[in-house]
């Protein structure tokens, strides 16, 4: 373990410099932050990831946030097991008839203030799998999206810049208030 | 014991079916092949239905021979697999939730995929008014001193809606039982009508980690169907994705389980790893994940100017670290302590099961359909088929990571030899009906896909999961283990619910 672990005091840190928030991301979560909740967050948000049908392959690109290139903790940013802990639900993909409920519970188990955030094409709008027997839509057909992150999957950068226009927002009106 | 060929000339045989036959059969051969599968003699490799028909895949092993059986269902019901051969069971329950026909006299009659939320029951079949809804049967349990912990759908971590529902004595676990079906988004019912375009696209989100498993699969089968040929590079090219996707896979999950042991070292260095692999890929495809890039007829697009650098330089860097990282999982006994002996999985209930990918191979089943059924262009490739027989989690990593040290040597053998010329076969939208089939290894094991094509369009189109397989072995794998050794048990298996649910 010594020869793995002394190399990485000596290297430099492989994570990567911060991408800047992403300028649609932050114009979509203006109207959704408001001065008294941005008080109470601080710098942080805690994330509660559900998966309302998806493929996996929003989820291998979320697990990516954690990895040393990302390093998502750095800002604040972190995944909780329990929706009683989170500021933030991440929604993936299209919301199937079978997970409607469950998906349901997960939000109203969620303290206020709470957003909520849709990640990927399918959460947008059920994706290449609207029309089904088996989907219900997008999201927003289960709970009140407030933040759309595109893509197929979208790549851990535009997560990521995503989030951070949601955590700037935040800061941004913890300072004025 | 009998062979494949011998069963194909009981019955009447479907010209248009390719590579392997179809043969449409009456009852008592049906329940013969049934007999030979509890017999062990053939491997069940799908199950699936039509609105007034049944199909059953079967493999030989020995011989290499695949071939499939076909029973028509004019009265909505056939001679139940799962009553002779178990691992049929759960694949007949969504034969009647989707298409209404019924498997006579089956041990479990329960609904399955269906969780009585579509407003509509047999939506595949002849669709019915759905009664009220009744809260599902779980198995009785009875015992002193016995408590059940219910878990899911929406679990702790960053993964996919399933139901486990555990009874403990204690902190043993004496019996988990899995309830599925969450993540069904309908794609048979969706691929029915669609071009092919759109088809292979449904294909490729079957199972986001296998996205390119699928693409290759669904791309054969339709192939097949039409009787075209890929171009050798694009065969080529989709075997260098295919080993990509398997790398990426492997790196990351043993990452993984060692962190569900609460090692956070070998995640990081891992993640690592897999992260780069995912770069690569994207320089190369354009895609970290390379969907959409396997399409009927070839592939979508070339290898990017700079791709093969760029691949070879995360071969090396693989090489140059992966081998520190094996040695630490080796020589850490509070982690070998974790793996060791948990979660066994026994030869035999693999064997009857025909578990695919590295569950089957590291409790001696030495089946890789790269191998055993060899398709372009690896049976013009060198690489060995890793089996173990402990069955254990550790027995799942080691298996993992010789395939990672064989997927390194097929990576640069293809780049070696990747042949030139065209990426595209053209696709002829033939007015003729055709019936394709292909068996692909993807990085957790076979992936079937099955289809029925008439003038460009899908009539049917059957994807079977490698997880169907494997997801009962895990009820049986953690049984007896503790409680808090679930989630490494899990990991270890890494069955996909996506891919199971479709």
């Amino acid at each position: 373990m010594r020869r793995l672990l002394l190399p990485s005091l000596l290297r430099r840190p492989l994570t990567e410099a911060a991408p800047a928030p992403d300028d649609a991301a932050l114009r979509e979560i203006a109207a959704a932050v408001d001065a008294a909740a941005r008080r109470r967050l601080g710098r942080s948000l805690s994330i509660r990831e559900v998966d309302a049908g998806s493929c996996n392959g929003c989820e291998l690109e979320i697990h990516a946030l954690n990895n040393p290139y990302y390093d998502v903790e750095r800002f604040g940013i972190r995944f909780v097991a329990s929706p009683r802990h989170a500021d933030v639900l991440l929604v993936t993909g299209p919301v199937t008839k079978n997970m409607r409920e469950a998906l349901q519970r997960t939000y109203d188990a969620t303290p206020g203030p709470k957003w909520v955030v849709a990640l990927g094409d399918c959460a947008r709008d059920g994706g290449c799998f609207a029309g089904s027997y088996a989907v219900a839509g997008g999201a927003s057909e289960v709970v009140p999206v407030d933040l759309h992150i595109p893509g197929c999957p979208p790549p851990p950068l535009q997560i990521l810049r995503g989030l951070l226009a949601l955590l700037e927002q935040v800061d941004r009106g913890a300072k004025a208030g | 014991m009998p062979s494949l060929i011998d069963l194909a000339l009981e019955g009447r045989q479907v010209a248009e079916q390719r590579p392997w036959p179809r043969t449409i059969v009456e009852f008592p051969v049906w329940n013969f092949a049934a007999d030979q599968l509890a017999e062990g003699a053939w491997s069940l490799s799908g199950l699936w239905g039509e609105p007034s028909a049944v199909h059953m895949a079967l493999v030989d092993e020995e011989t290499a021979q695949a071939a499939v059986i076909s029973l028509a269902c004019p009265n909505r019901s056939f001679p139940s697999v799962g009553r002779r051969h178990p691992p049929a069971l759960r694949l007949e329950r969504t034969i009647r939730d989707l298409f209404g026909v019924e498997a006579m006299g089956p041990p479990d009659a329960r609904p399955w995929l269906d969780h009585q939320r579509w407003g509509t029951r047999f939506p595949l079949g002849a669709p019915a008014v759905p009664g009220d809804p009744s809260p599902y049967p779980f198995l009785p349990v009875e015992g002193d001193s016995l408590h059940q912990i219910a878990v899911g759908p929406v679990h702790a971590g960053i993964i996919e809606p399933g139901h486990f529902r555990f009874t403990a004595g204690g902190e043993t676990v004496v019996r988990l039982e899995q309830r599925l079906g969450y993540t069904h988004k309908g794609v048979e019912g969706l691929m029915a009508g669609a071009d092919l375009t759109r088809a292979a696209q449904l294909a490729g989100r079957v199972s986001g980690d296998s996205t390119v498993a699928y693409a290759l699969a669904f791309a054969r089968a339709a192939e097949a169907a039409l009787g075209i040929d890929a171009p050798a590079r694009a065969i080529w090219l989709g075997a260098l994705m295919a080993e990509l996707e398997r790398l990426a896979n492997h790196l990351g999950d043993i990452g993984a389980i060692c962190n569900d042991a609460s090692f956070a070292l070998m995640l990081a260095h891992c993640s690592v790893l897999r992260e780069d692999v995912l770069r690569a890929a994207d320089t190369a495809f354009g895609h970290r994940l390379m969907r959409d890039v396997i399409v009927p007829g070839g592939v979508a697009r070339d290898l990017a100017a700079d791709g093969a650098a760029a691949i070879r330089a995360v071969v090396a860097t693989i090489r140059r670290r992966f081998p520190a990282l094996v040695e630490l999982y080796d020589n850490t006994a509070s982690l070998q302590d974790r793996t060791v002996g948990t979660g066994v999985l026994t030869p035999a209930l693999a064997r009857h099961y025909a578990a695919g990918g590295y569950i089957g191979r590291a409790s001696g089943r030495a089946f890789d359909a790269r191998r055993s059924l060899a398709y372009a262009p690896y049976d013009d490739l060198q690489f060995d088929v890793p089996v173990l027989t402990e069955g254990d989690v550790n027995a799942r990593v080691w298996v993992r990571i010789r395939e990672v040290e064989q997927s390194l040597s097929l990576v640069e053998q293809i780049l070696d030899r990747l042949p030139g010329g065209a990426l595209l076969a053209p696709l002829e939208a033939s007015a003729n009906a055709g019936e394709g089939m292909a068996i692909v290894e993807g990085f957790r094991g076979d992936v079937l896909a099955w289809l029925r094509v008439a003038g460009g369009r899908i009539e049917r189109c059957h994807l079977r999961d490698p997880s169907w397989f494997q997801w009962p072995l895990l009820e049986a794998a953690i049984e007896g283990n503790i409680v808090a050794d679930f989630p490494l048990c899990n990991k270890s298996f890494n069955c996909s619910y996506s891919g199971h649910d479709l």
